[in-house]
């Protein structure tokens, strides 16, 4: 099925993509690697890699079907758009990266179980994929016990660190902290409401939350709620809120429910231009399905949006729309899906090989010029050094950046004083 | 936990909470009334009820973007239409199941469980190749947005008020079908005595047809309403299906003022609870007492006195 799937794609796509890519700068500043001077297979794959003079082959391993859908759709779109972009660009140690698609099927151990075929049968020599902390923990054993590479996007939990991953995404604290700091500030809020979905993410992210507001903020968190996944009716909670009146509310709910949420918080009276609502689950993806009226007003903490003003940013979204379709829109986790490709090309490049040790080794300390968030670079923890972003969603369901760090945050995937 | 308050602020509370409750109960009822005439009815469990609720929501989907696009002086009023086509839609579709599927089950009551729930996964994956896996956002005309401002503190939303009327209407609506209309009779009949139905002479055939049919036509309504107040996606479905069962099982299957009752008794329990302690925890105290009463009482609230 994949392969087919593959070729049926490759060709239109590559097509359009060629004809944009004159208008791809980034790609051209990237140092082009040519045929002439690749390596022998031999010396650049000791492992027995998927790795041939002309071609090496590579995972996607996403859920194109079932509930995540939804989601990881955008992943799927931006990690084949970042694999034509490099092949256009003479590919990776001379070599055309061929990718097998499998799918996840939004069943975890479908995901383990797919990711051992990826790398077992086709010896793929890194994986794309994953996108819930669910299916990331249930293919992290396979990739440690077949040595394998993943490169993960999503914004996590963090509490987790492996040599087989690099997590593209923000992991908690990168995530939260500097939002909430730039909340306090600049509203001086000084209570706070949690509302959630119940399951991991959001509360290790409330934990962390809940502590910095009280230990560093000075500030109170004067109600905490967790619905459990999929719920549709938020009328108790949405009273609550306005008995508690809070100076923020702060959102990690998921999926349908935060469709129901917004919807319903609409419909109360509640004016997100009056009252400030601080989301880190709402990217331009999730707007499509909540509608820009049903949200416009609200503040998002991420590290990317769609209308981020720079020329990565620039060349980017032209090309995601000219390969997927105008009214596609790009949220957080696809630019962070899209950069897998990259740093993954930028790190054999650095290492000289496709080996996975080698790889795993060479990736502290790799920067990506090209990325659309502007810029980044692989820390020692392999997750990412990135700015942390607040943005305003408008009507048209697009975020208007409204602060930024001044420099990267560091990755901390175990904080200190947070657990 | 009620100290820092003032009385003002508590009554008020109370009374949005109240019409929380009651908005609930019509959400329940509304998305519970076709399945229970199905179930209750016909007998056939029913896994792809969620999926016809969805096939009413993409309709209305659809009808807003046709007057957005070719009739915007109409929009306001779009939705009276999308909901009628819903109902179409979603009505069709369940007579064509029925003539495709469920007529070759009728005597294996629990293999419509497997083949209904193996039909909900084809809808859910024709939705996703359809309109995208991505969910879709349905435009609502202004004057159904936001709340109504009844004093300076209790705001009443809307939506909230257009689906307790359209419940209202929808179970007169249907109360007033089986229990007074010459097809509803037909229908009880053949509930009651399928053999002796026939024998006088009542097209049993057709009377399951256009009661399944009547059945998904409702949840396309339920659907088409409830895009005011969850989301739109292939899977969205799935999210109401639980509830669904909970309440028409919870009220006796056969019962029409059952499911109501239960409806009732399910929304206030649960929306009270959420009040009081926090949303996760509000549910499983709901199905802890479900699952208590139904140990008592295992036929439901309300049960038919049928002779077996």
């Amino acid at each position: 099925m994949s392969d087919e799937a593959n070729k049926g794609l490759l060709s239109p796509l590559r097509r359009k993509l060629l004809m944009g890519m004159a208008a791809v700068p980034a790609v051209t500043m990237l140092p082009r690697a040519s045929f002439a001077q690749a390596p022998a297979t031999s010396a650049v794959n000791t492992t027995g890699l998927a790795v041939t003079d002309t071609e090496v082959t590579v995972g996607i391993l996403h859920s194109a079907t079932g509930t995540m859908a939804i989601s990881e759709t955008g992943s799927i779109e931006a990690e084949k758009l970042a694999i034509e972009q490099i092949n256009a660009a003479g590919g990776v140690l001379g070599r055309k990266i061929k990718f097998i698609q499998e799918d996840g099927a939004s069943d975890w151990p479908t995901f383990a179980e797919k990711a051992k075929k990826l790398l077992v049968n086709d010896k793929v020599a890194a994986i794309m994929g994953c996108w819930t902390s669910a299916s990331r923990k249930a293919v992290l054993p396979v990739m440690e016990q077949y040595n394998g590479m993943l490169y993960y996007p999503t914004f996590y939990e963090g509490l987790e660190q492996s040599k087989n991953v690099i997590y593209t995404g923000q992991e908690a604290t990168q995530q939260i902290l500097a939002g909430l700091n730039w909340i306090a500030k600049e509203k001086g809020a000084k209570s706070f409401f949690f509302i959630g979905s119940d399951y991991i993410w959001p509360r290790t992210s409330n934990k962390i939350a809940r502590k910095h507001v009280e230990n560093v903020l000075k500030g109170k968190v004067v109600g905490e709620e967790y619905y459990a996944l999929g719920s549709t009716q938020f009328n108790s909670v949405i009273n609550k809120i306005k008995l508690t009146k809070p100076d923020v509310i702060f959102t990690d709910v998921v999926g349908g429910s935060n469709v129901a949420f917004y919807k319903q918080l609409k419909a109360a009276g509640i004016d997100l231009s009056k009252q400030p609502l601080l989301t880190i689950s709402v990217t331009e993806d999730e707007i499509d399905g909540i509608g820009g009226e049903n949200i416009a007003g609200a503040y998002a903490c991420m590290k990317y949006f769609q209308s981020l003003d720079n020329p990565n940013n620039k060349a980017f979204v032209p090309a995601f729309k000219k390969a997927w379709g105008e009214k596609t829109v790009i949220g957080d986790v696809t630019q962070a899906a899209y950069l897998g490709p990259w740093l993954w090309k930028l790190t054999v490049e650095k290492a000289g090989s496709f080996d996975v040790d080698k790889i795993a080794a060479a990736s502290p300390g790799v920067e990506f010029k090209g990325a659309p968030e502007g810029y980044v670079r692989i820390h020692e923890n392999h997750h990412l050094w990135s700015k942390t972003r607040v943005g305003r969603a408008k009507l048209d369901g697009q975020f208007e950046l409204i602060y930024e760090t001044a420099d990267l945050v560091e990755p901390d995937p175990f904080p200190k004083g947070y657990q | 936990m009620f100290g820092d308050y003032s009385i003002g602020d508590l009554g008020s509370i109370f009374v949005m909470q109240g019409f929380a409750g009651l908005i609930l109960f019509s959400v329940y009822v509304l998305m519970a009334l076709g399945l229970a005439i199905i179930f209750g009815q016909m007998g056939v469990i029913n896994m792809a009820h969620g999926e016809f609720m969805i096939l009413g929501a993409y309709v209305t989907w659809m009808t807003s973007n046709f007057f957005q696009s070719y009739l915007p002086s109409l929009f306001s009023g779009y939705f009276f239409l999308a909901m009628i086509l819903a109902f179409l839609a979603s009505g069709a579709l369940g007579m064509l199941v029925e003539w495709v599927l469920i007529r070759h089950l009728y005597k294996r009551p629990l293999d419509t469980l497997l083949a209904t729930w193996g039909l909900s996964l084809m809808l859910q994956q024709a939705y996703r190749s359809i309109f995208g896996a991505r969910e879709v956002g349905v435009e609502l005309p202004q004057w159904m947005l936001g709340s109504l401002h009844v004093t300076d503190s209790i705001e009443v939303p809307i939506n909230g008020v257009f689906v307790m009327g359209l419940t209202v209407l929808i179970t007169i609506g249907v109360a007033y079908i089986m229990f007074r209309s010459r097809w509803g009779r037909q229908v009880r009949a053949v509930v009651q005595n399928r053999i002796m139905a026939g024998a006088v002479g009542i097209n049993t055939a057709k009377v399951d047809r256009y009661t399944f049919a009547l059945g998904c036509g409702i949840a396309g309504v339920a659907g088409s309403a409830f895009t005011m107040i969850g989301s739109t996606g292939p899977t969205s479905g799935q999210l109401y299906i639980v509830d669904t069962f909970l309440v028409v099982v919870f009220g006796g299957a056969a019962s029409l003022l059952g499911t109501i009752a239960s409806a009732f008794s399910i929304s206030q329990t649960q929306s009270t609870l959420e009040f009081f302690m926090s949303g996760s925890m509000a549910k499983v105290l709901t199905l802890l007492a479900v699952v208590g009463i139904l140990m008592l009482r295992p036929q439901g609230l309300f049960a038919l006195k049928v002779r077996k």
